[in-house]
């Protein structure tokens, strides 16, 4: 009797629960780069108060993000690396960038502040292939006189599970190292010859902050919130820059979205005297037929209205906003490519 | 069920409808006993080949496209161009030498702890120590992966990595093994925190089987004057090889799956390297840390390494069943 009570309590709960599930506001889902997480996650917050809906955004990496929008699982998916335009057109997706952001190199080395140490690209290229082991290394010392670096071995620490961060990091060291290009190569998972895997940008920041004498790449806004030494780096102009809104908006200022395919276009190495070597940008993944079309057109207004409002909150946590006239390109392609009725 | 025991006829019905009617009770209480405790055993064998089989399934293409070479290739990327190469020795040289090392160190400390929690320590300390070491078991294994990653990494690059490295510098073949420089992330940690971890499972299910030691074999064994070290080697092991061998058994299985601690530690590299302080990989470690951006013959080659660990398990369990068989019939001789 009991149990009897009890079945048909569950029945009518189980009942109820269906009939008020499509009653409540859905959040928009979306997955993938943990590289603009940070914004992300502070644009949904300051959307939720103004609209009362809510954004669902997993961090889960590049690839995975990709693998999700590809299972129909979220409305939106995310990348750092992004597509190009062939396989967007055989998946039916369609991609633009939303926010631009700078890699820095980070490093944990006894009386070194942020700023203090610079290198160029082959060198990084040279450290991440192992072939420079130590930060007394001339190589090092000659674009350093004046800090004292100490005789130990360099902690090489890098990404453990895919990446787009990677991608653009091992893209840029492809362009300014050939050796690099012929043995690693760029993807968001390449073969590191050194160093310790650690997953995800949070991860990599945990392990420099952790390990002496080591060196790894995060996403600027977490070497900012993290309060890690940055590295100074030596642009393709051959002048020495710091990772500031300033020099990644330089190497964003170059890019000729126009005339880029499906908006695929790579930041990283951008000529210019004031040019943050590893810039890159951010890219969103939509279905041209979404299945949902109430979900996407939820998603497609958050990410407008992050392009009306969303700016001064990027500029705080140093991404660089799109510009004006690339923002009114993505709108067309919305309202061209998108068929939300 | 004999008669005395059933009650007097009650309401006009005789004696023997009586009996038959609680004998038959009984016995569909047996039958359903019976089918129930049968049920269960065959859902066992049905999840477990449920298990084997999907992880077959997965790991099919995987296993089409590598074929045997699998295990004997180093070489781990998933990216590769034009098509992407993946062997699994690198995850599983890892597993196996980081379990190796772990049961190196914590067979012989969680056996000596047992003996002394039941051989020598004062009554008085008995219990607080039992239960502290019975606590560690429960402590949640991504709690031993902090702790390794904060405390015990840094200190074992800091100081006492340095000092091995130091002390076999000129000896041949272990300074390989011992090779500089000093990480906060290594094999040799990972197999430290294992090592602690499992170290709680040898040491309360041998304390168990000490303590079931008839007090009388121990005492005539003191009595004809042998020390505690002779009545631990000639009596107590001896009395309890069989719960021994099974609670590092155990302990060997936990070493070999542990999953998030040794994350944490190991430094996530596929490359082989002679020296117990470069980074390493586990079967386990591979999948956690890949799973999620994995897919086609990327994801297929994780199931497969899956696959391997199940069967590296089961290669495992088989053989301790093995050597106890062999030792109880040594003994029985």
């Amino acid at each position: 009797m009991l149990l009897n009570n009890l079945l048909r309590a569950a029945c009518v709960a189980a009942v109820a629960t269906i009939a008020t599930a499509p009653a409540r506001a859905a959040d928009i889902s979306g997955a993938g780069a943990t590289f603009p997480y940070p914004i992300y996650s502070k644009w949904a917050d300051a959307y939720k108060k103004e609209t009362g809906n809510g954004l669902n955004y997993q961090s889960i990496g590049s690839g995975a993000g990709i693998k999700q929008i590809l299972a129909k699982t979220v409305t939106f998916g995310a990348s750092d690396a992004p597509l190009k335009e062939e396989k967007l057109k055989k998946d039916g997706l369609v991609q633009w960038p939303q926010v631009m952001g700078g890699i820095v190199p980070v490093v944990n080395i006894e009386g070194v502040k942020p700023g203090q140490l610079v290198l160029d690209g082959q060198t990084l290229a040279d450290i991440f292939m192992g072939k420079i082991a130590k930060w007394s290394d001339p190589a090092i010392a000659k674009l350093n006189s004046g800090v004292k670096l100490p005789d130990a071995a360099i902690a090489v620490v890098r990404r453990s599970d895919g990446s787009g961060t990677t991608f653009n990091f091992t893209d840029y060291l492809s362009k300014v190292s050939a050796d690099w290009k012929s043995k690693v190569g760029s993807s968001t998972a390449v073969e590191w010859p050194v160093g310790v895997g650690a997953k995800g940008n949070d991860g990599v920041a945990g392990n420099v902050g952790q390990t002496k004498n080591s060196i790894g790449y995060v996403e600027y806004a977490y070497a900012k919130q993290n309060k890690m030494t940055h590295v100074d780096m030596i642009n393709a102009a051959g002048k020495r820059v710091s990772p500031t809104s300033a020099a990644f908006q330089a190497a964003a200022a170059n890019a000729d979205w126009a005339h880029a395919p499906g908006y695929y276009l790579i930041l990283s190495n951008q000529p210019g005297d004031a040019s943050w070597p590893m810039t890159a940008a951010t890219f969103i993944l939509m279905y041209a037929q979404p299945g949902d079309k109430a979900a996407s057109t939820e998603a497609l207004k958050f990410f407008d209205w992050a392009f009306k409002n969303g700016d001064k909150a990027a500029e705080e946590l140093d991404y660089i906003p799109m510009p004006a006239n690339v923002k009114d390109m993505i709108r067309k392609t919305w309202a061209a490519d998108i068929k939300n009725k | 069920m004999s008669e005395a025991t059933l009650a007097p006829p009650a309401g006009g019905r005789t004696t023997t409808a009586n009996r038959n009617m609680v004998l038959s009770s009984l016995r569909n209480g047996d039958r359903f006993f019976f089918w129930a405790t049968r049920l269960s055993a065959w859902i066992v064998l049905l999840i477990l080949g449920g298990i084997i089989g999907s992880l077959f399934v997965g790991a099919w293409p995987a296993i089409r496209e590598f074929g045997i070479g699998f295990l004997t290739t180093q070489r781990w990327a998933p990216n590769a161009q034009p098509d992407p190469v993946l062997g699994g020795l690198g995850p599983i040289y890892g597993t196996l030498v980081s379990s190796l090392i772990a049961m190196v160190i914590a067979v012989p400390v969680g056996l000596g702890v047992a003996v002394f929690l039941t051989e020598l320590c004062p009554q008085k300390l008995r219990q607080p120590i039992s239960t502290a070491i019975e606590l560690l078991a429960g402590i949640p294994s991504i709690i031993y992966g902090m702790w390794g990653f904060f405390v015990l990494g840094p200190f074992l690059a800091e100081y006492v990595e340095p000092a091995l490295i130091a002390t076999f510098e000129h000896v041949p073949v272990l300074n390989q093994i011992f090779k500089g420089p000093a990480s906060n992330l290594s094999l040799f940690n990972a197999s430290l925190v294992l090592a602690i971890m499992i170290l709680p499972f040898i040491t309360s299910i041998s304390r168990d089987v000490f303590l079931t030691v008839p007090p009388v074999l121990k005492e005539a064994a003191y009595g004809v004057g042998c020390t505690t070290w002779e009545v631990v080697k000639n009596v107590v092991l001896p009395y309890t090889r069989v719960g021994v061998i099974g609670g590092i058994m155990l302990a060997l299985g936990r070493a070999l799956g542990e999953t998030m601690a040794v994350t944490f530690v190991i430094g996530n590299s596929f490359k082989i390297q002679t020296s117990i302080f470069a980074p390493a990989t586990t079967i386990s470690a591979a999948i956690a840390s890949e799973f999620a951006e994995a897919s086609d013959v990327h994801q297929s080659a994780l199931i497969l390494l899956g696959l391997l660990l199940f069967v590296l398990t089961f290669i495992v369990l088989a053989a301790a069943r093995l050597m106890l068989m062999r030792v109880e019939k040594k003994a029985g001789n």
